[in-house]
Protein backbone atom coordinates (compact mmCIF):
# COMPACT_ATOMS: atom_id res chain seq x y z
CA UNK A 1 0.00 0.00 0.00
CA UNK A 2 1.17 3.48 -1.10
CA UNK A 3 2.13 6.02 1.73
CA UNK A 4 0.17 9.50 1.15
CA UNK A 5 1.08 12.39 3.36
CA UNK A 6 -1.63 15.09 3.82
CA UNK A 7 0.21 18.19 4.82
CA UNK A 8 -1.28 19.33 7.95
CA UNK A 9 -0.26 22.72 9.01
CA UNK A 10 -3.84 24.01 8.38
CA UNK A 11 -6.87 23.25 6.04
CA UNK A 12 -9.55 20.27 5.48
CA UNK A 13 -6.62 17.85 6.58
CA UNK A 14 -9.10 15.44 8.00
CA UNK A 15 -11.41 14.76 5.30
CA UNK A 16 -8.02 14.06 2.92
CA UNK A 17 -7.33 11.41 5.15
CA UNK A 18 -10.29 9.53 4.83
CA UNK A 19 -10.59 10.06 0.98
CA UNK A 20 -7.16 8.73 0.78
CA UNK A 21 -7.81 5.87 2.75
CA UNK A 22 -11.30 5.12 1.12
CA UNK A 23 -9.00 4.96 -2.04
CA UNK A 24 -6.93 2.46 -0.21
CA UNK A 25 -3.68 3.84 0.54
CA UNK A 26 -2.35 4.78 3.73
CA UNK A 27 -2.35 8.23 5.22
CA UNK A 28 -0.27 10.15 6.80
CA UNK A 29 -0.11 14.11 8.17
CA UNK A 30 2.61 15.79 7.55
CA UNK A 31 3.43 18.62 10.11
CA UNK A 32 7.27 18.11 10.40
CA UNK A 33 9.49 18.50 6.93
CA UNK A 34 11.73 15.38 8.05
CA UNK A 35 8.37 13.37 7.70
CA UNK A 36 8.32 13.64 3.76
CA UNK A 37 10.79 10.87 3.34
CA UNK A 38 8.63 8.47 4.40
CA UNK A 39 5.63 8.92 2.18
CA UNK A 40 5.59 8.42 -1.33
CA UNK A 41 3.23 11.44 -2.96
CA UNK A 42 1.91 14.13 -1.43
CA UNK A 43 -1.36 16.13 -0.65
CA UNK A 44 -1.56 19.92 -0.38
CA UNK A 45 -5.02 20.46 0.71
CA UNK A 46 -7.31 23.35 0.84
CA UNK A 47 -7.43 25.80 3.35
CA UNK A 48 -5.96 29.42 3.17
CA UNK A 49 -3.08 29.77 0.95
CA UNK A 50 -1.00 32.81 2.50
CA UNK A 51 -1.65 31.02 6.03
CA UNK A 52 0.12 27.79 4.75
CA UNK A 53 2.95 29.57 2.82
CA UNK A 54 3.27 31.81 6.52
CA UNK A 55 4.02 28.08 8.01
CA UNK A 56 5.73 26.85 5.32
CA UNK A 57 8.47 29.38 5.70
CA UNK A 58 8.64 29.54 10.03
CA UNK A 59 9.17 26.07 9.10
CA UNK A 60 11.69 25.89 6.45
CA UNK A 61 8.92 23.53 4.45
CA UNK A 62 10.06 25.30 1.15
CA UNK A 63 12.65 23.37 -0.41
CA UNK A 64 12.35 20.16 0.93
CA UNK A 65 8.40 20.25 -0.79
CA UNK A 66 10.53 21.71 -4.26
CA UNK A 67 12.62 18.90 -3.63
CA UNK A 68 9.99 15.91 -2.93
CA UNK A 69 8.25 17.24 -6.22
CA UNK A 70 11.44 17.52 -8.34
CA UNK A 71 12.36 14.13 -7.14
CA UNK A 72 9.83 13.04 -9.31
CA UNK A 73 7.01 12.19 -6.18
CA UNK A 74 3.95 12.98 -7.53
CA UNK A 75 2.01 15.85 -5.04
CA UNK A 76 -1.79 16.74 -5.53
CA UNK A 77 -3.14 19.89 -4.96
CA UNK A 78 -6.56 21.49 -4.47
CA UNK A 79 -8.04 24.75 -4.31
CA UNK A 80 -5.10 26.52 -1.88
CA UNK A 81 -2.44 23.68 -2.54
CA UNK A 82 -3.33 24.17 -6.24
CA UNK A 83 -2.49 27.56 -5.55
CA UNK A 84 0.89 26.57 -3.58
CA UNK A 85 1.89 24.39 -6.82
CA UNK A 86 1.41 27.21 -9.54
CA UNK A 87 4.82 28.57 -11.32
CA UNK A 88 2.28 32.02 -11.30
CA UNK A 89 -0.03 34.02 -9.39
CA UNK A 90 -2.57 36.77 -10.91
CA UNK A 91 -1.81 39.77 -8.85
CA UNK A 92 1.57 38.74 -6.91
CA UNK A 93 5.29 39.07 -7.41
CA UNK A 94 6.58 35.93 -6.70
CA UNK A 95 4.69 32.24 -6.63
CA UNK A 96 4.61 29.89 -3.55
CA UNK A 97 6.58 26.14 -4.64
CA UNK A 98 6.27 27.12 -8.42
CA UNK A 99 6.57 23.68 -9.57
CA UNK A 100 3.46 23.46 -11.89
CA UNK A 101 3.39 25.36 -15.55
CA UNK A 102 0.08 26.87 -14.52
CA UNK A 103 -0.94 30.45 -14.37
CA UNK A 104 -3.60 30.79 -11.24
CA UNK A 105 -6.01 33.80 -10.04
CA UNK A 106 -7.09 33.31 -5.99
CA UNK A 107 -10.52 33.95 -5.06
CA UNK A 108 -11.34 34.22 -9.15
CA UNK A 109 -15.00 33.22 -8.86
CA UNK A 110 -15.56 35.03 -6.04
CA UNK A 111 -16.16 36.19 -2.21
CA UNK A 112 -18.00 33.17 -0.10
CA UNK A 113 -21.78 34.47 -1.62
CA UNK A 114 -20.35 32.77 -5.13
CA UNK A 115 -19.02 29.62 -4.00
CA UNK A 116 -21.00 26.68 -5.70
CA UNK A 117 -21.50 23.24 -6.41
CA UNK A 118 -21.49 22.11 -10.27
CA UNK A 119 -21.54 18.41 -11.91
CA UNK A 120 -18.48 18.33 -14.07
CA UNK A 121 -16.85 15.61 -15.96
CA UNK A 122 -13.09 15.54 -15.51
CA UNK A 123 -11.43 13.58 -18.25
CA UNK A 124 -10.21 9.92 -18.09
CA UNK A 125 -11.87 9.77 -14.42
CA UNK A 126 -15.53 10.47 -14.38
CA UNK A 127 -18.64 12.14 -16.61
CA UNK A 128 -20.76 13.26 -13.14
CA UNK A 129 -17.85 14.89 -11.19
CA UNK A 130 -19.58 16.54 -8.27
CA UNK A 131 -17.22 19.53 -7.58
CA UNK A 132 -17.36 21.99 -4.68
CA UNK A 133 -16.25 25.27 -5.31
CA UNK A 134 -15.44 27.59 -2.19
CA UNK A 135 -13.51 30.77 -2.98
CA UNK A 136 -12.08 28.98 -5.54
CA UNK A 137 -9.18 29.68 -7.73
CA UNK A 138 -9.26 28.71 -11.41
CA UNK A 139 -6.24 28.65 -14.04
CA UNK A 140 -6.13 31.06 -16.54
CA UNK A 141 -2.83 29.72 -18.08
CA UNK A 142 -1.17 26.68 -18.44
CA UNK A 143 1.98 25.86 -20.18
CA UNK A 144 2.73 22.77 -22.98
CA UNK A 145 2.80 20.07 -20.87
CA UNK A 146 -0.06 19.96 -19.25
CA UNK A 147 -2.80 18.29 -19.66
CA UNK A 148 -6.40 20.47 -18.93
CA UNK A 149 -8.58 17.79 -17.49
CA UNK A 150 -11.80 19.89 -16.56
CA UNK A 151 -13.54 22.77 -16.86
CA UNK A 152 -16.32 24.78 -16.01
CA UNK A 153 -18.21 28.24 -17.58
CA UNK A 154 -14.95 27.55 -19.84
CA UNK A 155 -12.59 28.06 -17.29
CA UNK A 156 -9.52 25.61 -16.37
CA UNK A 157 -10.40 23.86 -12.92
CA UNK A 158 -8.50 20.35 -12.86
CA UNK A 159 -4.95 19.81 -14.68
CA UNK A 160 -2.35 17.34 -14.64
CA UNK A 161 1.19 18.20 -15.63
CA UNK A 162 3.59 14.17 -15.54
CA UNK A 163 3.02 13.99 -11.78
CA UNK A 164 1.78 16.62 -10.63
CA UNK A 165 -2.27 16.95 -10.02
CA UNK A 166 -4.68 19.68 -9.24
CA UNK A 167 -8.00 20.53 -8.85
CA UNK A 168 -9.51 24.01 -7.79
CA UNK A 169 -12.21 22.31 -6.33
CA UNK A 170 -12.88 20.15 -3.06
CA UNK A 171 -12.81 16.14 -3.90
CA UNK A 172 -12.66 15.63 0.03
CA UNK A 173 -15.76 17.05 0.37
CA UNK A 174 -17.90 14.80 -0.87
CA UNK A 175 -18.03 11.14 -1.06
CA UNK A 176 -16.65 10.74 -4.58
CA UNK A 177 -13.24 9.33 -4.22
CA UNK A 178 -12.22 8.61 -8.28
CA UNK A 179 -10.21 11.67 -8.18
CA UNK A 180 -8.28 10.78 -5.03
CA UNK A 181 -8.22 7.29 -6.52
CA UNK A 182 -6.83 8.50 -9.57
CA UNK A 183 -3.88 10.09 -7.42
CA UNK A 184 -3.30 6.54 -5.35
CA UNK A 185 -2.85 5.61 -8.60
CA UNK A 186 -0.54 8.24 -9.76
CA UNK A 187 1.44 7.16 -6.65
CA UNK A 188 1.56 3.07 -7.31
CA UNK A 189 2.52 4.02 -10.26
CA UNK A 190 5.62 6.25 -9.69
CA UNK A 191 6.40 4.33 -7.03
CA UNK A 192 7.51 1.28 -9.86
CA UNK A 193 8.92 4.01 -11.79
CA UNK A 194 11.89 5.69 -9.42
CA UNK A 195 12.00 1.84 -8.69
CA UNK A 196 12.79 0.68 -11.68
CA UNK B 1 -26.07 25.03 -13.67
CA UNK B 2 -24.09 26.46 -10.20
CA UNK B 3 -25.94 25.65 -7.58
CA UNK B 4 -25.09 28.45 -4.69
CA UNK B 5 -25.14 28.65 -0.90
CA UNK B 6 -25.85 24.86 -0.03
CA UNK B 7 -25.01 23.31 3.17
CA UNK B 8 -21.92 21.39 1.77
CA UNK B 9 -20.86 25.40 0.10
CA UNK B 10 -21.01 26.72 3.61
CA UNK B 11 -19.76 23.85 5.76
CA UNK B 12 -16.99 23.50 3.80
CA UNK B 13 -16.09 27.29 3.63
CA UNK B 14 -15.46 26.55 7.72
CA UNK B 15 -13.61 23.28 7.14
CA UNK B 16 -11.27 25.04 5.30
CA UNK B 17 -10.34 27.36 8.59
CA UNK B 18 -9.44 24.18 10.52
CA UNK B 19 -6.39 24.55 12.30
CA UNK B 20 -6.19 28.01 11.84
CA UNK B 21 -6.92 31.73 14.12
CA UNK B 22 -9.60 34.09 13.65
CA UNK B 23 -8.67 37.69 14.79
CA UNK B 24 -10.52 40.57 15.20
CA UNK B 25 -9.69 43.66 13.64
CA UNK B 26 -10.86 46.92 14.07
CA UNK B 27 -9.25 48.70 10.84
CA UNK B 28 -7.61 48.02 7.80
CA UNK B 29 -4.30 48.41 8.83
CA UNK B 30 -4.75 45.33 12.13
CA UNK B 31 -6.31 43.68 9.20
CA UNK B 32 -3.04 43.49 7.47
CA UNK B 33 -1.22 42.74 10.22
CA UNK B 34 -3.21 39.56 11.12
CA UNK B 35 -2.89 38.18 7.35
CA UNK B 36 0.43 38.42 7.88
CA UNK B 37 0.95 36.61 10.84
CA UNK B 38 -1.08 34.21 9.13
CA UNK B 39 -4.60 34.62 10.14
CA UNK B 40 -6.92 32.37 8.07
CA UNK B 41 -9.89 34.70 8.63
CA UNK B 42 -10.64 38.76 10.05
CA UNK B 43 -13.84 39.44 11.98
CA UNK B 44 -14.42 43.34 11.26
CA UNK B 45 -15.89 45.13 13.99
CA UNK B 46 -16.10 48.70 15.19
CA UNK B 47 -14.65 47.93 18.69
CA UNK B 48 -12.99 44.40 20.20
CA UNK B 49 -15.07 42.85 22.84
CA UNK B 50 -13.22 44.03 25.86
CA UNK B 51 -13.78 48.00 24.37
CA UNK B 52 -17.43 47.14 23.90
CA UNK B 53 -17.73 45.58 27.97
CA UNK B 54 -15.95 48.80 29.15
CA UNK B 55 -18.35 51.16 26.91
CA UNK B 56 -21.55 49.32 27.87
CA UNK B 57 -24.56 50.80 25.92
CA UNK B 58 -26.00 49.09 22.94
CA UNK B 59 -23.39 47.51 20.60
CA UNK B 60 -24.50 47.27 16.83
CA UNK B 61 -23.56 45.73 13.54
CA UNK B 62 -20.20 47.58 12.93
CA UNK B 63 -20.11 51.00 10.27
CA UNK B 64 -20.19 49.47 7.30
CA UNK B 65 -17.50 51.79 6.49
CA UNK B 66 -15.44 49.64 8.46
CA UNK B 67 -16.17 46.29 7.03
CA UNK B 68 -15.71 47.64 3.60
CA UNK B 69 -12.32 48.92 4.61
CA UNK B 70 -11.32 45.47 6.19
CA UNK B 71 -12.59 43.78 2.90
CA UNK B 72 -10.53 46.02 0.21
CA UNK B 73 -7.54 45.49 2.82
CA UNK B 74 -6.96 41.37 2.70
CA UNK B 75 -7.39 38.52 0.31
CA UNK B 76 -8.24 36.41 3.24
CA UNK B 77 -11.68 35.60 4.33
CA UNK B 78 -13.52 38.58 6.39
CA UNK B 79 -16.42 37.54 8.76
CA UNK B 80 -18.43 40.44 10.57
CA UNK B 81 -21.03 40.03 13.40
CA UNK B 82 -25.00 40.62 13.15
CA UNK B 83 -26.91 40.77 16.50
CA UNK B 84 -28.74 37.84 17.83
CA UNK B 85 -32.06 37.97 15.74
CA UNK B 86 -31.48 41.02 13.57
CA UNK B 87 -32.60 40.14 10.61
CA UNK B 88 -31.63 43.13 8.30
CA UNK B 89 -28.13 43.97 9.92
CA UNK B 90 -27.16 40.11 8.76
CA UNK B 91 -28.56 40.89 5.30
CA UNK B 92 -27.03 43.95 4.84
CA UNK B 93 -23.77 42.18 5.15
CA UNK B 94 -24.66 39.78 3.57
CA UNK B 95 -25.36 42.10 0.72
CA UNK B 96 -22.15 43.62 1.43
CA UNK B 97 -20.26 40.20 0.10
CA UNK B 98 -18.81 39.37 3.83
CA UNK B 99 -17.82 35.31 3.66
CA UNK B 100 -19.03 34.36 6.94
CA UNK B 101 -21.60 36.42 9.72
CA UNK B 102 -21.14 35.81 13.26
CA UNK B 103 -24.91 35.67 14.88
CA UNK B 104 -22.86 36.98 18.62
CA UNK B 105 -23.36 37.36 22.10
CA UNK B 106 -21.09 39.99 22.01
CA UNK B 107 -23.47 42.55 20.32
CA UNK B 108 -26.36 43.48 22.00
CA UNK B 109 -29.26 40.90 21.01
CA UNK B 110 -32.05 42.46 19.16
CA UNK B 111 -34.22 39.18 19.84
CA UNK B 112 -34.28 38.07 23.06
CA UNK B 113 -36.54 34.87 21.85
CA UNK B 114 -35.74 33.81 18.25
CA UNK B 115 -32.50 33.61 16.41
CA UNK B 116 -31.99 34.06 13.08
CA UNK B 117 -33.14 31.78 10.67
CA UNK B 118 -30.00 30.77 8.88
CA UNK B 119 -31.02 28.60 6.34
CA UNK B 120 -32.29 31.62 4.53
CA UNK B 121 -29.20 33.13 3.56
CA UNK B 122 -26.78 32.32 0.74
CA UNK B 123 -24.10 33.20 2.89
CA UNK B 124 -22.85 31.02 6.06
CA UNK B 125 -23.45 31.58 9.63
CA UNK B 126 -21.22 30.96 12.89
CA UNK B 127 -22.68 30.78 16.04
CA UNK B 128 -22.17 30.73 19.92
CA UNK B 129 -22.76 28.05 21.92
CA UNK B 130 -22.54 26.68 25.63
CA UNK B 131 -23.41 22.81 25.72
CA UNK B 132 -24.86 20.43 23.22
CA UNK B 133 -28.50 21.61 23.17
CA UNK B 134 -27.76 25.08 22.13
CA UNK B 135 -25.08 23.79 19.37
CA UNK B 136 -27.62 21.55 18.06
CA UNK B 137 -30.87 24.24 18.33
CA UNK B 138 -28.33 26.34 16.08
CA UNK B 139 -27.42 23.84 13.88
CA UNK B 140 -31.32 23.04 13.28
CA UNK B 141 -31.61 27.09 12.66
CA UNK B 142 -28.76 26.78 9.89
CA UNK B 143 -25.59 27.51 11.39
CA UNK B 144 -22.37 26.45 9.40
CA UNK B 145 -20.44 26.75 12.23
CA UNK B 146 -20.14 27.29 16.21
CA UNK B 147 -17.53 28.20 18.24
CA UNK B 148 -18.08 28.36 21.73
CA UNK B 149 -19.19 31.36 23.51
CA UNK B 150 -16.62 31.32 26.52
CA UNK B 151 -16.81 34.78 28.33
CA UNK B 152 -15.44 37.59 25.66
CA UNK B 153 -13.62 40.35 26.09
CA UNK B 154 -12.43 38.80 29.70
CA UNK B 155 -9.08 37.29 28.42
CA UNK B 156 -9.82 34.69 31.02
CA UNK B 157 -9.87 31.12 29.73
CA UNK B 158 -11.80 29.47 31.87
CA UNK B 159 -15.73 29.57 30.77
CA UNK B 160 -14.41 28.80 26.94
CA UNK B 161 -13.07 25.77 28.29
CA UNK B 162 -15.83 24.88 30.45
CA UNK B 163 -18.40 25.26 27.36
CA UNK B 164 -15.72 22.88 25.54
CA UNK B 165 -15.60 20.51 27.65
CA UNK B 166 -19.31 20.24 27.81
CA UNK B 167 -20.29 20.27 24.07
CA UNK B 168 -17.25 17.65 23.72
CA UNK B 169 -18.31 15.69 26.67
CA UNK B 170 -22.32 15.57 25.75
CA UNK B 171 -21.38 14.62 21.73
CA UNK B 172 -19.69 11.42 23.53
CA UNK B 173 -22.37 10.69 26.19
CA UNK B 174 -24.97 11.26 22.69
CA UNK B 175 -22.50 8.71 20.93
CA UNK B 176 -22.72 5.92 23.44
CA UNK B 177 -26.50 6.03 23.74
CA UNK B 178 -28.70 3.51 22.20
CA UNK B 179 -31.20 4.77 19.65
CA UNK B 180 -34.17 4.36 22.02
CA UNK B 181 -32.47 7.27 24.54
CA UNK B 182 -31.81 9.92 22.14
CA UNK B 183 -35.63 11.47 22.09
CA UNK B 184 -35.01 11.60 25.92
CA UNK B 185 -31.91 13.04 25.68
CA UNK B 186 -33.18 15.59 22.60
CA UNK B 187 -36.01 16.58 25.41
CA UNK B 188 -33.63 17.18 28.64
CA UNK B 189 -31.28 19.39 25.92
CA UNK B 190 -34.07 20.89 24.32
CA UNK B 191 -31.78 20.12 21.10
CA UNK B 192 -33.94 19.03 17.84
CA UNK B 193 -34.00 15.00 17.58
CA UNK B 194 -32.99 14.71 14.02
CA UNK B 195 -29.98 17.10 14.75
CA UNK B 196 -28.68 14.67 17.41
CA UNK B 197 -29.72 11.32 15.63
CA UNK B 198 -26.88 12.85 12.67
CA UNK B 199 -24.52 13.81 14.90
CA UNK B 200 -24.35 10.25 16.45
CA UNK B 201 -24.52 8.20 13.10
CA UNK B 202 -21.45 10.12 11.87
CA UNK B 203 -19.90 10.08 15.42
CA UNK B 204 -19.32 13.92 15.77
CA UNK B 205 -20.80 17.49 14.85
CA UNK B 206 -21.91 17.77 11.19
CA UNK B 207 -20.23 21.50 11.37
CA UNK B 208 -16.60 22.73 12.62
CA UNK B 209 -16.47 24.10 16.09
CA UNK B 210 -13.64 26.82 17.20
CA UNK B 211 -12.99 27.95 20.45
CA UNK B 212 -13.61 31.80 21.50
CA UNK B 213 -14.55 33.85 24.18
CA UNK B 214 -11.07 34.52 26.41
CA UNK B 215 -8.34 33.14 24.91
CA UNK B 216 -5.90 35.45 25.16
CA UNK B 217 -2.34 33.78 24.99
CA UNK B 218 -0.38 30.97 22.90
CA UNK B 219 -0.77 28.58 25.66
CA UNK B 220 -4.28 29.21 25.81
CA UNK B 221 -5.26 28.49 22.36
CA UNK B 222 -3.42 25.52 21.65
CA UNK B 223 -5.38 24.18 25.38
CA UNK B 224 -8.28 24.92 23.20
CA UNK B 225 -6.86 22.97 20.25
CA UNK B 226 -5.99 19.49 23.07
CA UNK B 227 -9.75 19.79 24.40
CA UNK B 228 -10.81 19.05 20.68
CA UNK B 229 -11.30 22.68 19.25
CA UNK B 230 -11.02 23.06 15.47
CA UNK B 231 -9.45 26.32 15.29
CA UNK B 232 -9.26 29.40 17.57
CA UNK B 233 -11.22 33.00 17.25
CA UNK B 234 -9.08 35.56 19.05
CA UNK B 235 -10.93 38.62 19.37
CA UNK B 236 -9.27 41.15 22.30
CA UNK B 237 -6.10 39.42 22.72
CA UNK B 238 -3.93 40.55 19.67
CA UNK B 239 -4.76 43.80 19.52
CA UNK B 240 -4.82 44.76 23.10
CA UNK B 241 -1.76 43.02 24.17
CA UNK B 242 1.81 44.52 24.22
CA UNK B 243 2.94 43.74 20.82
CA UNK B 244 0.09 42.57 18.44
CA UNK B 245 2.30 41.57 15.30
CA UNK B 246 4.08 39.38 17.13
CA UNK B 247 1.60 37.85 19.67
CA UNK B 248 -0.77 37.30 16.90
CA UNK B 249 2.16 34.84 14.86
CA UNK B 250 2.71 33.04 18.03
CA UNK B 251 -0.68 32.48 18.59
CA UNK B 252 -0.94 31.19 14.90
CA UNK B 253 2.03 28.88 15.53
CA UNK B 254 0.77 27.48 19.13
CA UNK B 255 -2.46 26.55 17.24
CA UNK B 256 -0.65 24.69 14.28
CA UNK B 257 1.83 22.92 16.81
CA UNK B 258 -0.59 22.52 19.99
CA UNK B 259 1.11 19.44 21.17
CA UNK B 260 4.83 20.90 20.83
CA UNK B 261 5.69 22.09 24.14
CA UNK B 262 8.98 22.97 23.29
CA UNK B 263 8.10 25.04 20.11
CA UNK B 264 4.85 27.28 22.06
CA UNK B 265 7.68 27.58 25.13
CA UNK B 266 9.52 29.53 22.36
CA UNK B 267 6.88 31.23 20.86
CA UNK B 268 6.00 32.56 23.76
CA UNK B 269 9.23 34.63 24.78
CA UNK B 270 9.79 37.54 24.15
CA UNK B 271 6.01 38.66 22.87
CA UNK B 272 5.50 41.56 25.60
CA UNK B 273 2.44 41.14 27.81
CA UNK B 274 -1.10 39.55 27.30
CA UNK B 275 -4.75 42.02 27.60
CA UNK B 276 -5.37 42.60 30.90
CA UNK B 277 -7.62 40.04 32.05
CA UNK B 278 -10.91 39.78 34.17
CA UNK B 279 -12.03 37.28 36.81
CA UNK B 280 -15.53 35.80 36.45
CA UNK B 281 -16.85 36.21 39.52
CA UNK B 282 -16.54 40.40 39.43
CA UNK B 283 -18.52 40.65 36.04
CA UNK B 284 -22.13 41.21 37.47
CA UNK B 285 -24.64 38.81 35.96
CA UNK B 286 -26.05 40.91 33.82
CA UNK B 287 -23.08 41.59 31.85
CA UNK B 288 -22.45 38.21 31.27
CA UNK B 289 -22.46 37.94 27.32
CA UNK B 290 -22.56 34.48 27.66
CA UNK B 291 -25.81 34.69 28.87
CA UNK B 292 -27.21 36.61 25.90
CA UNK B 293 -29.47 33.87 22.94
CA UNK B 294 -30.45 30.34 24.41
Amino acid sequence: MVKIGVLGLQGAVREHVRSIEAAQGEAIVVKKKEQLAEIDGLILPGGESTTMRRLINQYGFLEPLQQFGQAGKPIFGTCAGLILLAKEIVGQPAAHLGLMDIKVERNAFGRQRESFEAILPIKDIADDFEAVFIRAPYIVEVGPNVEVLATDQDRIVAAREGHYLCSAFHPELTDDYRLTAYFVKMVEESQKHLAS
Amino acid sequence: MANVGTDRVKRGMAEMQKGGVIMDVVNAEQAKIAEEAGAVAVMALERVPSDIRAAGGVARMADPTIVEEVMNAVSIPVMAKARIGHIVEARVLESMGVDYIDESEVLTPADEVYHLNKKDYTIPFVCGCRDLGEAARRIGEGASMLRTKGEPGTGNIVEAVRHMREVNGQVRKLIGMSEDEIMTYAKELGAPYHVLVAIKENGRLPVVNFAAGGVATPADAALMMQLGADGVFVGSGIFKSDEPAKFAKAIVEATTHYDDYELIAKVSKGIGTAMKGIEISTIAPEQRMQDRGW
